[in-house]
């Protein structure tokens, strides 16, 4: 009885974490505007009044949001918009025209996609016809047509702004930022960049038409709001259908943020880096651990985590290398050393090779030249080791100079981890001249 | 089109005939015909004096027109040559461009206007004659034929003398009158001739009709007329003679009843046909012949009301078959009107709303576009009852009908089965397919219209134009439903004429510039000559806002005659896809015409290097001329080679950024053809931006004093550029209402709100970016200064700079930082562009540059 009992509240228990993981995970991943904005109360309102202005009272205007990745440029604006829309008198009136500089990569393109977006006369279903020059012609009669009191004010939100002013001449971006100076359709443009020099790329005539305006987003933030982040970003929302489960749920986050472990974690993880981005993927992989057998976050969990997203990446290949390309790697070291940075080249390593096969016979097989040739190849191959040029069909293998794109710090710890590590092979790292 | 052959490709001989009368003073030899004779064939044209001939010209296709006055040899030159004086007619085409928009309407294919501009050249070489052609003058409510197997007629209906479009004068028309007879006497076959008015009317008859037949002249103008059967319409020219005024009077008071004084009626009528009719263009028909027999009784209409009583007696059912009998009655009648009032207003009334507007989705306020809209393609939707709307409609019905009818009169019995079907097939097509993201809230019907032209062509031949003519789409944004809210508070009027696209009265601070272009501009006007000028400054100085307002000076004395009319053209090499479609653009702006670059290239050369017959000085605004540079120059040579030309008689005003341009990318042929005339605009000095801001803001008091000064002061020690004041204002005003705590009463605008926003626009965020960055970060950023300070360079490997960075955070107590999360930081940094970095791919061995000062990060890492 009692097991048929646990075993029905264990179901309800996979429903209900699934339901929490699922929308966890949408908040972690989508951009979704729903979700609280923090620390750029400011930005934002200079931002939503801007728009106002635009979509209100027909006057044009152009700004940049400057922030490094993961500062929460775009969900500004998305939630910007959101609100916008949302005015009544507002939501029927405006235009938007989205454009990404990784997605329109010319001109072409994205006068093509204006156009489509904007519907107008030339496009049919899907399609743009005509040639670049007369899409460009055609869109500007078309923007040149309007006035600021009777025309339908078009928002202009340029993502990578910076890649925009790659494009030959600039002509979208003054072609925009002109008509939003003059006396045309009422125009806001938008432009998203994580660059902080990007006024600097903006050709003499095209800065002298944009307003200067501009919104940084900094993640000025300190640690105690990080926490409080951590806390509402974990938080399941009143909504969530079983009452007694978000109670419980939500006590044990509480429980977490004042953990001393956890603190510690965050903070470890707040020093790396104040991106709100990274935060979500570090309580992704916790959120991972949850289960039905162990329906609650606790501590372990945020350290293994965090313990995943600092793992260096290429100490971990170094742990699955075999032990005659551990004993290359200590050979390049070695060489490294001698030598001053160096490039080397394979017979160098041979040698170097040979030298401590010779003194240490017993411990490491002598192998072959073209065995050893083979792992110097792998590990060129999984890129531990660079050529200093590009491989070219006439130079011989043997003598091609290379570089070994690993540390020495991070050579010893790999070391440390390797697992059955031959002792003279481990002395050998920690001295070249130990076979004396 | 017709292709009129030009002694280019057959040999002519032009010899006089009769003999000459010498006029004494002049040296002239006058003759009164001429005849040409064309090699190869047997064929001898005879022009006579008072004839309409085609004379070569530009274009081959199209030839100008004009009416010979006198012909005689020139005696006084040493080659004596073929001489003749013509008064000109003008094509739609060659009407300026920017001047088309006068007319109103559609020109007709083979209308023309007579020109009447005596500034005109009209001494023409004889031999530039071609042949003949037929021109048939039209009252002004007369139907231009839509459709003429014959090309060789032309139709003259308005003049045009540079300004305005005007129905042809009486005398004229006499004057007409007597050439058609005598050709008619002379060649009595092949020519279709026009009915012809008798210009006595009194004038207060005009008055009257005027009144009366505002809405119903556009229902008689378009009606087709009837070039087909000649003579049965002389017949019923006789007829209408007979009664002079009364078939008038009724069609415009049934009109009148029927658009204005009963909405209710109408509305009736219009939900009767609604119900009943499933052919949506018998509306018109119905409403056009049923009114009559609501009226008085008729004089002349004994078939018309019969034709009423019929058409009222019948059931929706015979409504088709009813419908084909009833426009060659109503022809007739038309007619008869037609002869009986020459001069009507009517083209001006007529004109329907050619710009369609998009359709409005909007709930609360579908119901009126979407009769709007539905006035123009489906016509049975309406539901409205206002007068006005009711009035469009009936115009736009009328406009269907009389391309309608006139297709009937072509192929005498069109089933009106098939009109509807094109017609409920364009609805189909009107739907949008696809519903988008943002579709929802555009322009259908833009779309739409476009739609149905391309895949119906063949069902609907009325409503696409010939392909010779260009579709004039108006390409345009749709507009909002709710108007802009007008500025309500000081400081938001003051944003509103600080707003940089805010066109003042006048341009404070460059009169003497101003002056200049003036000058040289109307100089050039007045000698009907041509020249360059190039125009030099910063940007944000106000050149090209400055030679607009010369422009615009110009265009006004143009106006009140004080300078010759000439024709502006503005291009702009930022807004051009690639340097050679300035040709393209002035050719397209120029003469409407559209043509890949060379060919316009080609064009515009012939145009400017050959003698024209209307000579108008074209002045040519060539706006960011640096980027026009190609490889050979050949633009810029072309530019500024034409205006050397005596025939060109163009203009060129060259606005670029840089002062020593020509010096320093033009070869020197190009730089020696754009002149020394030069003129550079200063930057503003700060009393300069001060008088600007001061003149914006006059009779708003939204500034302090002290503000503006200050802002002038910190522009005018950056740049000296305009804009960039005027967005530090408006900013400033923006700042002044957040700050301010009653939104009711916002102070003034003070020096700490401009500070501030100067502040925002011009102060590096390199360092706030720096302070708030993460603490691995600015330990990576120590780490660097550390490796510059060890090495001595400005460069690093990131490999030595991982282990300073290891070495600083041991020495800080800080966790070891591991190679992968290091890297992380670095590419982050460098995606800030704090670092310049190599790409990653490099690994340990990219190379780190700082992008900010080593001061600056000391200074941000201090705190």
């Amino acid at each position: 009885m009692s097991s048929r009992k646990s075993k029905s509240n264990n179901l309800i228990h996979a429903e209900l974490l699934s339901q929490v993981q699922r929308v966890l995970r949408e908040r972690f991943c989508h951009q979704s505007p729903h979700s609280n904005l923090f620390g750029v109360q400011v930005q934002y309102k200079h931002l939503i009044e801007l728009l106002k202005r635009t979509a209100i009272h027909g006057e044009s205007n152009s700004v940049l949001i400057i922030g490094p990745r993961g500062s929460g440029k775009t969900t500004l604006i998305n939630h910007a918009l959101k609100e916008l829309m949302e005015i009544e008198e507002v939501s029927e009136n405006v235009l938007q025209v989205h454009l990404n500089g990784l997605l329109q990569i010319n001109d072409k393109i994205a006068l093509k996609e204006i156009t489509r977006q904007l519907n107008l006369e030339n496009v049919v279903g899907d399609k743009v016809f005509g040639s670049f020059a007369e899409n460009l012609s055609f869109l500007l009669e078309a923007l040149k047509k309007g006035d600021r009191s009777s025309s339908c004010p078009v928002i202009f939100i340029l993502d990578e702004f910076d890649l925009f002013a790659h494009h030959k001449n600039q002509t979208l971006l003054y072609n925009l930022f002109d008509i939003s100076q003059s006396a045309q359709t009422p125009l806001a443009v938008i432009g998203l960049t994580c660059r902080l020099d990007i006024l600097e790329l903006l050709e003499k005539r095209v800065k002298s038409r944009f307003s200067h305006r501009q919104i940084h987003l900094m993640n000025s933030f300190g640690f105690p709001q990080y926490l409080k982040i951590f806390k509402e970003q974990l938080s399941l929302p009143a909504e969530f259908p079983d009452k007694l489960f978000t109670e419980k749920w939500n006590e044990s986050i509480q429980c977490l943020t004042e953990d001393r472990s956890v603190r510690e974690v965050l903070q470890k993880h707040f020093n790396v880096s104040k991106n709100l981005r990274s935060l979500h993927m570090l309580l992704m992989l916790a959120l991972n651990r949850v289960t039905t057998s162990h329906p609650f976050m606790t501590a372990a969990d945020m350290m293994e985590a965090h313990q995943f997203c600092s793992m260096d990446s290429k100490a971990n290949i170094v742990h699955g290398l075999s032990v005659l390309e551990i004993c290359l790697i200590i050979a390049m070291k070695h060489l490294n050393d001698i030598y001053e940075e160096e490039p080397f080249n394979f017979q160098m390593v041979y040698n170097e090779f040979q030298k401590f096969v010779q003194r240490k016979a017993h411990s490491v097989y002598n192998f072959e030249k073209p065995v050893v040739m083979k792992a110097f190849e792998h590990l060129q191959q999984l890129e531990l080791i660079r050529p200093m040029e590009r491989t070219s069909v006439n130079t011989q293998r043997e003598y091609q100079l290379m570089k070994l794109l690993l540390d020495n710090t991070q050579i010893m710890n790999a070391l440390q981890k390797y697992p059955n590590c031959p002792t003279d092979v481990r002395q050998w790292a920690t001295s070249s001249l130990s076979w004396l | 089109m017709a292709y009129y052959p030009t002694r280019l490709k057959t040999r002519q001989t032009y010899s006089w005939v009769g003999r000459p009368l010498l006029d004494q003073k002049l040296h002239y030899h006058i003759y009164k015909e001429m005849s040409v004779k064309i090699e190869g064939s047997l064929t001898e044209i005879h022009i006579q004096v008072g004839q309409f001939v085609l004379i070569e010209g530009d274009d081959d296709e199209n030839p100008y027109v004009a009416k010979l006055v006198e012909l005689f040899e020139d005696d006084s030159e040493p080659h004596s040559k073929k001489r003749a004086r013509v008064q000109w007619f003008i094509r739609f085409c060659e009407v300026p461009v920017s001047k088309r928009h006068l007319l109103g309407r559609k020109p007709a294919a083979q209308e023309i206007f007579w020109y009447d501009y005596p500034a005109c050249n009209s001494n023409i070489n004889a031999e530039t004659i071609i042949g003949h052609v037929q021109v048939v003058a039209l009252g002004p409510d007369e139907v231009l034929p839509m459709d003429l197997k014959d090309e060789k007629i032309l139709f003259v209906k308005l003049s045009w003398n540079e300004k305005a479009f005007r129905p042809l004068s009486p005398e004229l028309f006499a004057e007409f009158d007597k050439l058609q007879e005598a050709a008619r006497s002379q060649k009595p076959v092949g020519v279709k001739t026009k009915s012809i008015e008798s210009p006595s009317r009194t004038t207060a008859e005009h008055a009257i009709k005027r009144i009366e037949s505002r809405h119903s002249t556009s229902k008689s103008r378009r009606t087709p007329s009837h070039p087909v059967t000649p003579r049965a319409k002389k017949k019923l020219e006789l007829n209408g003679l007979g009664f002079p005024r009364t078939p008038n009077t009724r069609i415009s008071q049934q009109n009148s009843g029927a658009s204005l004084d009963s909405p209710g009626r109408s509305k009736r009528k219009v939900t009767l046909s609604e119900i009943t009719s499933p052919t949506k263009r018998s509306q018109p028909d119905r409403l056009h012949t049923s009114s009559p027999a609501l009226k008085a009784p008729q004089k002349t209409g004994e078939i018309q009301s019969s034709c009423a009583k019929d058409d009222k007696k019948a059931s929706p059912d015979c409504h088709r078959i009813l419908r084909t009998r009833v426009p060659a009655l109503k022809t007739t009648e038309i007619c008869e009107e037609r002869t009986l009032t020459p001069i009507r207003g009517g083209w001006k009334s007529s004109v329907p709303s050619v710009v369609l507007k998009p359709e409005n989705i909007k709930k609360r306020e579908a119901e009126e576009p979407e009769a709007q809209d539905g006035a123009t393609t489906t016509p049975h939707r309406i539901h409205r009852k206002s007068s006005l709307l009711t009035l469009n409609r009936i115009r736009q019905q009328l406009r269907f009908l009389g391309n309608s009818k006139s297709n009937q009169e072509e192929d005498e019995f069109l089933p009106a089965a098939e009109i509807s079907d094109s017609s409920s097939e364009e609805e189909e097509t009107s739907i949008p397919p696809l519903p988008r993201r943002t579709s929802s809230r555009l322009s259908r019907n833009l779309c739409s219209s476009m739609k149905s032209s391309l895949q119906t062509p063949s069902k609907t031949p009325k409503k696409t134009p010939k392909p010779s003519t260009p579709r004039h789409a108006t390409p345009q944004i749709r507009s909002r439903n709710l108007a802009a809210q007008e500025p309500a508070s000081v400081l938001e009027e003051a944003r509103l004429r600080l707003h940089v696209s805010a066109v003042p009265e006048t341009l404070p601070c460059r009169e003497q510039e101003f002056q200049n272009i003036y000058n040289f501009v109307e100089s050039k006007l007045l000698d009907h000559t041509g020249g360059c000028m190039y125009i030099s400054g910063v940007p944000g100085t106000g050149k090209t806002a400055t030679v607009h307002e010369v422009i615009r000076c110009l265009q006004q004395a143009a106006q009140a005659n004080d300078v010759p009319s000439f024709q502006y053209i503005e291009v702009n090499g930022m807004k051009l896809t690639e340097p050679h479609q300035v040709y393209v653009q002035i050719l397209q702006k120029l003469t409407g015409q559209k043509a890949t670059a060379n060919h316009a290239a080609e064009l515009l050369a012939k145009r400017f290097l050959t003698r024209r017959s209307s000579q108008e000085t074209t002045v040519l605004l060539v706006d960011e001329l640096d980027l026009l540079w190609t490889q050979k120059q050949d633009i810029m040579y072309n530019l500024f080679d034409w205006p050397t030309h005596k025939e060109a008689q163009l203009v060129v005003l060259t606005i670029a950024n840089t002062m020593d341009l020509p010096e320093r990318i033009m070869m020197n042929r190009v730089s020696s053809r754009l002149g020394l005339t030069r003129m550079s605009f200063q930057p503003y000095t700060h009393s300069q931006l001060q008088q600007i801001l001061i003149s914006r803001l006059k009779h708003v008091k939204a500034f302090e004093d002290d503000a503006i000064q200050l802002v002038a002061r910190k522009v005018a020690a950056l740049s000296g550029d305009a804009r960039r004041c005027l967005d530090i204002c408006r900013r400033a005003t923006e700042i002044c209402e957040f700050s301010c705590q009653k939104p009711d009463s916002p102070g003034l605008v003070t020096v700490a709100h401009l500070l501030q926003a100067v502040d925002e626009m011009f102060s590096s965020s390199y360092i706030t970016a720096i302070k708030n960055s993460s603490v691995l970060e600015q330990s990576f950023l120590r780490a660097i200064l550390a490796e510059f300070r060890r090495s001595g360079l400005e460069e690093a490997t990131f490999q030595q700079v991982y282990s300073q960075h290891v070495a600083l955070c041991r020495m800080e107590g800080l966790p070891y930082p591991t190679m992968s999360e290091t890297m992380a930081v670095c590419s982050h940094l460098g995606s800030c562009r704090l670092l310049l970095v190599e790409s990653s791919r490099n690994d340990l061995l990219l190379r780190v540059r700082l992008n900010v000062s080593q001061d600056d990060v000391l200074y941000a890492l201090k705190e």
